[in-house]
């Protein structure tokens, strides 16, 4: 379907088109093969969410012709509106009403109806619904929903190439596909992807130089093990954390004043460094305060549920605010803990996952208790943090919360959850508004998921983090395992991070997933093992060579039928700048920094009200720290950050999409921090050693992390030697040049050779494999 | 059809293309000459079959967003009953349980107070137009004037995300950006869709990036900022010391080292950014061009007004977005600020108005000129309405306005709307009376004039298919000409 109409439209891409090989699910709905036996949850519920549950399925008040869909017993049971017939007989196609439907060509007869906007089934879609229904029409419940378990080791073509249970799973699927993996990556390659993704950062020459001169068996896990072990990792770590946690320095909304939660930033990274087990980051996070005599870093941790944006617009009504909270609260923790979409639910019942509109209120009413206000007055009364707070003095900080990065004395506030006293009543929010309480409700999390058993889980906050991090729950650890495979791969082994639900994408290695989970909750929770399990596999160690055979059997690389090739996070593209130029200021923590912006950016999109109506540039060390400090004003974030797909905090973010567009090209050529980062390397280059190719080599290896190919040598020198040139015969501007950044300029170091070797540098990270973990 | 389903197809294609033709780099600047929207990615026109969904009435829009909102009871709905009443309460019965701000809320009295500017009739739908629109008025005869246009939000951060993005909170894509995904540009060295910021002396209220969001889709739909300034779009100048001949150089020479690596490693992604690294080039000679006012004639610029010189006054934006369009943007968005006049409204407005009332005019004027006007849909209007009754003191020569979000009023000029004043509201000003247009009927009429089907125009995310109308919208058949 797909390819003819991009026939009729491009004459030319006709044989591009027609070779287009399709991914497994794609040659699914070509319409090739129809499996032996046909899966409910694999083949049959994906079509019935996306075409027929929007009327046939959990939502009560849309539902048409008192026809559900989603469970067995209704979509068996005689149709109310047609007499005598029934959507579904198991085993008896022709009998079936759903089949004649979804088969049928007259308009007024047809599902879905042309009036619903859905689209209608493929012919394959059809036969499979066929098959189904003749095999017997047999339901299941929802894969996510049901706890993983580990399933043994598949069979595989060759037992030598595993290095742990990882590489079963993702072998079987490459022997389906009758292709071989990819031979193991090169050293200096795999050295920058396992850096990159344990810290975050390029590796420094000398540890390139050991990792190549070391050629025993163990060398990349003692890598591994070191990084594993630098304080970097906690910051790497942490910077996924902030993004579902929607951690900001502002307030957001009109004004958008400052607040101070970096405190809680801290701790995240002080909490993945010390390998806090998961489902305790989780317990702390959720309900730190409600431990028993629970201590300032638990407080602390509860930070979490006080990140989301809060308004100081005068006038504004305070109950639709506090309301408004509560949903981002539950939002967060549903689509960032728990990977389902149930805000569908705040309004009404969820069209296509097993939550309802009082599903939906009872996991709100966890949050309903703290002693948060919906209106704390407007910017002018603005507080660094809001009620409740946690106040810490020097010494708390000195004694026991030593790596909160604090720069002067004075007390610090950071907003914490607390609970009231009395239980405040919820109520389900008719069409979610905050003035329209209807049925009250008990705190619970839902039944379809895992229920709430209150002999185990007290209905509060607690009992909830319980919940979570109980091992029957199905979601928790597959959610987190998985959102740590896409960080490393690009993409997760569900591809929907954040929507496990009917609608979500199928896992693509259901049993890796689930190994991966259980071995996670059976090793204690331990993160810094599920990442050196993935980093030590031999999947993650294959070379990232794409064949012609490859890309066509496995365009996305969903199959690791070759290493992972992703552009560098937005914020460690800053990293790696500043760090191959030996610029970076490795501090860790502290009150989040403000380096060169554009002029003008705060100024002209501000209410002119609040501290951050202006930028106040810093200057020093604060222009040399790692992305994750460069300061978040909700209204404007950092704009070169954005513009390479970071978050912009604005709510809980599980993925963050890979772009390539112009304006990322143009911030890598005339954005003053990659100048002058060129322009300081290339004079500490100059200095030290008077070899002009060594030079230029070695600024090579500092960005791409490689040594340069002989090929690659001559263009450079080539350009070096061209630019040098230039300059000396004054057709460019070399005192021109080198002023850039803050900076000062060597003036051991020649001032033409500066600017030649400078421009030479910004070519070099200008080259894609520079901002790519290769 | 869905538009996604295309997308996902073509950048399979490109991938694959640029892949199964193993000839490097040079052969992708010949594959770009050959089809040049397999590349650009930036004529979607080309690529959905069946969108339009249908013919067209508008190319592109201009929004003129007056953040803040501005009062439509001193500048459109002329309401002599306010005079009559001057100083009385409002009616209970007409304010009918209706919520108010924590501004007003705990007022014990509503003091009406009727404007203190004349009004007129002008044209031949004989529309009120305040004394202080002089301009506006003599292009009256193009405007459609809604006077019913009403949402649900009362406060500006949700009254503006709901105007702009269809919800009033959460990170959905702006209007913008639908319908650059719909519609794609015309101009593939420019962005098709980018923004202009301004401000008036008026009480401010901030505008933030969100507002130009490209939400969930792809983030090249995302809103452009630009400027009249020296750096019209952020990091577009190369560094002063580096010339054009000298980039071209150093990005010949990127080629080649690309290049190399694709050969080692033959990931399609790597010419994709080689591509996208030409496409930097050419803006930065598209855009100075485009924004360069200096070459305007004397008579546009007196058309304009004198300030249309000065960078980043809304009447330089006014005429830098006839320029924008004119170039083929799809879709232009300003956001003046400065009309939340709390208090003082008398003399704020004033202000706001000589900002904007001559330049909005001008624009009309200019497009019509250069028989643009017809395709190009402009829009004028603010987050929500101000209030009949007084915040604050009222005197015979002050007042305030609170926010009020039950009717107020918008104009559309072009892009196939029919001239003349729609709907109503009450003698008092304060609720409307006939043909109400809620932000989701705006919206789903938007989009028709531009050819597109609000139901129709939609992209999935997390299991849910989204519009801009979200599950609402009625296409408001009596403004279409």
């Amino acid at each position: 379907m797909k390819n003819k109409i991009i026939l009729a439209i491009f004459g030319v891409v006709i044989v591009i088109a027609a070779l287009d090989s399709c991914s497994d699910s794609e040659a699914i709905a070509e319409g090739t093969v129809l499996p032996d036996s046909v899966s409910y949850n694999f083949n049959i519920r994906p079509i019935f969410s996306d075409k027929c549950f929007k009327c046939h399925g959990p939502d009560a008040a849309k539902r048409e012709a008192h026809l559900r869909l989603d469970i067995a017993d209704s979509a068996y049971a005689a149709l109310k509106e047609t007499k005598g017939a029934y959507a579904i007989v198991p085993g008896n196609v022709d009998a079936s009403e759903l089949f004649k439907r979804v088969s049928s060509t007259d308009t007024s007869y047809m599902m879905p109806p042309p009036n619903a906007h859905l689209g209608t089934l493929t012919p394959f879609e059809v036969q499979l619904i066929k098959k189904w229904i003749a095999q017997g029409a047999k339901y299941q419940k929802h894969w996510a929903f049901t706890s993983p378990v580990k399933a043994p080791l598949p069979k595989i073509s060759d037992d030598k190439w595993p290095v742990n249970a990882i590489d079963y799973f993702v072998m079987q699927k490459l022997d389906q596909l009758n292709t071989a993996p990819n031979e193991a990556e090169d050293k200096e390659r795999l050295l920058k992807r396992v850096s990159f993704d344990i810290t975050g950062l390029p590796p420094s020459i000398a540890m390139m130089d050991k990792f190549l001169a070391d050629n025993s068996d163990k060398a990349y896990e003692k890598v591994v093990d070191q990084l594993l072990q630098t304080p970097q990792y906690g910051e790497k770590m942490a910077l996924h954390w902030l993004d579902i946690a929607r951690y900001a320095d502002s307030y957001g909304y009109q004004d958008d004043n400052i607040r101070s939660q970096w405190p809680w930033r801290d701790w995240v990274i002080h909490a993945f460094n010390k390998n806090l087990p998961f489902d305790q980051f989780l317990t702390w996070q959720i309900a730190g305060d409600m431990l028993p005599n629970a201590t300032q870093e638990e407080m602390l941790a509860t930070g979490f549920f006080r990140n989301h944006k809060y308004t100081e617009e005068g006038g504004v009504i305070p109950e639709e605010y506090r309301v408004e909270y509560l949903v981002d609260k539950t939002k967060t923790f549903t689509k960032g803990i728990l990977g389902v979409t149930m805000e569908c639910a705040q309004c009404h019942d969820h069209k296509y996952d097993p939550f309802s509109q009082k599903d939906y209120y009872q996991m709100l009413a966890f949050f309903n208790n703290t002693k948060e206000a919906g209106y704390e007055g407007d910017v002018s009364t603005s507080k660094p943090a809001k009620t409740p707070f946690l106040v810490l003095g020097d010494t708390d900080i000195q004694k026991t919360l030593s790596f909160i990065h604090k720069k002067d004395t004075g007390m610090l506030t950071i907003s914490v959850m607390g609970e009231l006293d009395t239980l405040r009543k919820t109520y389900i929010l008719n069409r979610g508004r905050y003035d329209a309480p209807t049925v009250e409700v008990n705190a619970a999390a839902p039944e379809s998921i895992m229920p709430f058993d209150t002999t185990k889980f007290p209905r509060n906050r607690l009992g909830l983090a319980r919940w979570t991090v109980d091992k029957s729950n199905p979601l928790t650890a597959r959610v987190f395992v998985n959102q740590i495979w896409q960080d490393i791969f690009g993409r997760g082994i569900v591809k929907t991070t954040g929507d496990y639900g009917m609608q979500g994408e199928l896992p693509t290695h259901p049993e890796l997933l689930d190994w991966l989970a259980v071995d996670f909750m059976e090793h204690n929770w331990d993160v810094k093992y599920l990442l050196k399990e993935i980093l030590l596999s031999a999947t993650y160690r294959q070379s990232t060579i794409a064949t012609k055979e490859k890309l066509e059997k496995d365009p996305e690389n969903k199959f690791y039928t070759r290493g992972p090739r992703t552009r560098l996070t937005a914020e460690f593209i800053r990293d790696m700048v500043l760090a191959s130029s030996g610029l970076l200021v490795p501090v860790i923590g502290g009150p989040s920094v403000k380096p060169y912006q554009p002029a003008g950016l705060w100024e002209s999109a501000t209410s002119g009200r609040g501290v951050l109506a202006t930028y106040k540039q810093d200057h020093g060390e604060d222009l040399y720290r790692r992305g994750m400090y460069t300061f978040i004003k909700l209204t404007v974030p950092p704009p070169s950050m954005v513009m390479f797909d970071a978050s912009n905090r604005d709510q809980c973010e599980v993925k963050r999409s890979k772009t390539n567009t112009p304006l990322q090209a143009l911030i890598m050529m005339n954005d003053p921090l990659v100048l002058e980062a060129s322009r300081v390397l290339a004079q500490k280059l100059l200095v030290q050693n008077a070899d002009q190719k060594l030079q230029i080599s070695n600024a090579f290896r500092l960005i791409v992390c490689r040594k340069p190919t002989d090929k690659e040598m001559t263009i450079l020198g080539d350009y070096y030697n061209q630019q040098l040139q230039q300059f000396q015969q004054k057709n460019l501007d070399a005192n021109k040049t080198i002023q850039v950044g803050e900076w000062p300029v060597n003036d051991k170091a020649d001032i033409n050779h500066s600017a030649a070797l400078m421009k030479v540098i910004v070519m070099i990270y200008n080259m894609e494999e520079s901002i790519m973990k290769t | 059809m869905q538009k996604e389903i295309f997308e996902h197809g073509l950048n399979h294609n490109r991938r694959k293309f640029l892949s199964q033709l193993s000839l490097g780099i040079g052969s992708v600047a010949l594959g770009s000459l050959l089809i040049p929207d397999l590349f650009s990615n930036n004529n979607p026109d080309a690529i959905m079959a069946g969108l339009p969904h249908f013919a067209p009435k508008a190319k592109r829009i201009i929004y003129l967003f007056q953040n803040g909102a501005p009062s439509q009871l001193d500048l459109f709905d002329y309401k002599p009953k306010l005079q009559e009443m001057f100083g009385q309460d409002l009616p209970a019965s007409i304010r009918n349980g209706q919520r108010l701000t924590g501004m007003t809320a705990d007022q014990k009295k509503f003091p009406l107070a009727g404007t203190v500017f004349q009004f007129n009739q002008y044209g031949k739908h004989k529309a009120w137009l305040s004394e202080l629109l002089p301009h506006t008025a003599s292009v009256v005869d193009d405007l459609c004037i809604i006077k019913s246009m009403y949402t649900e939000a009362i406060n500006h951060d949700p009254a503006l995300t709901f105007f702009q993005t269809g919800a009033q909170v959460g990170n959905r894509p702006s209007m913008g950006s639908w319908v650059s995904y719909g519609l794609g540009t015309e101009n593939k060295n420019l962005p098709g869709f980018c923004v202009l910021l301004s401000k008036g002396k008026g009480n401010g209220q901030g505008v933030y990036s969100k507002l130009w969001s490209n939400g969930f889709l792809d983030s090249f739909y995302q809103g452009v900022q630009f400027s009249s300034g020296e750096n019209p779009v952020l990091y577009l100048n190369n560094p002063d010391a580096v010339s054009k001949a000298d980039r071209r150089n150093m990005l010949d020479k990127l080629a080649e080292l690309n290049d190399e690596n694709y050969k080692t490693f033959g990931d399609p992604e790597i010419n994709a950014k080689v591509q996208q690294y030409e496409l930097a080039y050419r803006m930065q000679t598209a855009v100075p061009e485009v924004t360069d006012l200096s070459k305007e004639p004397e008579s546009i610029i007196k058309m304009y007004g004198a300030d249309c010189l000065v960078p980043g006054t809304f009447a330089a934006n006014c005429l830098l977005a006839r320029k924008l369009s004119e170039n083929g943007v799809r879709f232009v968005q300003l956001y003046h600020q400065g009309w939340d006049a709390h208090g003082d409204l008398p003399s704020q407005i004033k202000g706001q108005c000589q900002d904007v009332d001559q330049a909005s005019a001008a624009l009309i004027t200019d497009l019509k000129q250069r028989g643009m006007l017809d395709e190009t849909l402009v829009i004028w209007g603010g987050e929500f309405g101000r209030t009949n009754y007084c915040q604050g003191t009222l005197t015979k020569e002050d007042y305030g306005r609170d926010h009020h979000p039950r009717c107020f009023t918008v104009w559309m000029a072009g892009g196939g709307v029919k001239p003349g004043v729609y709907g109503e509201t009450d003698e008092f000003g304060y609720n409307i009376i006939e043909n109400p247009v809620h932000v989701h009927d705006f919206h789903a009429t938007v989009l028709n004039l531009m050819g597109l089907d609000h139901e129709k125009l939609t992209y999935k995310h997390l299991g849910r298919r989204y519009r801009l109308t979200d599950v609402a919208g009625n296409i408001v058949k009596g403004i279409i000409a």
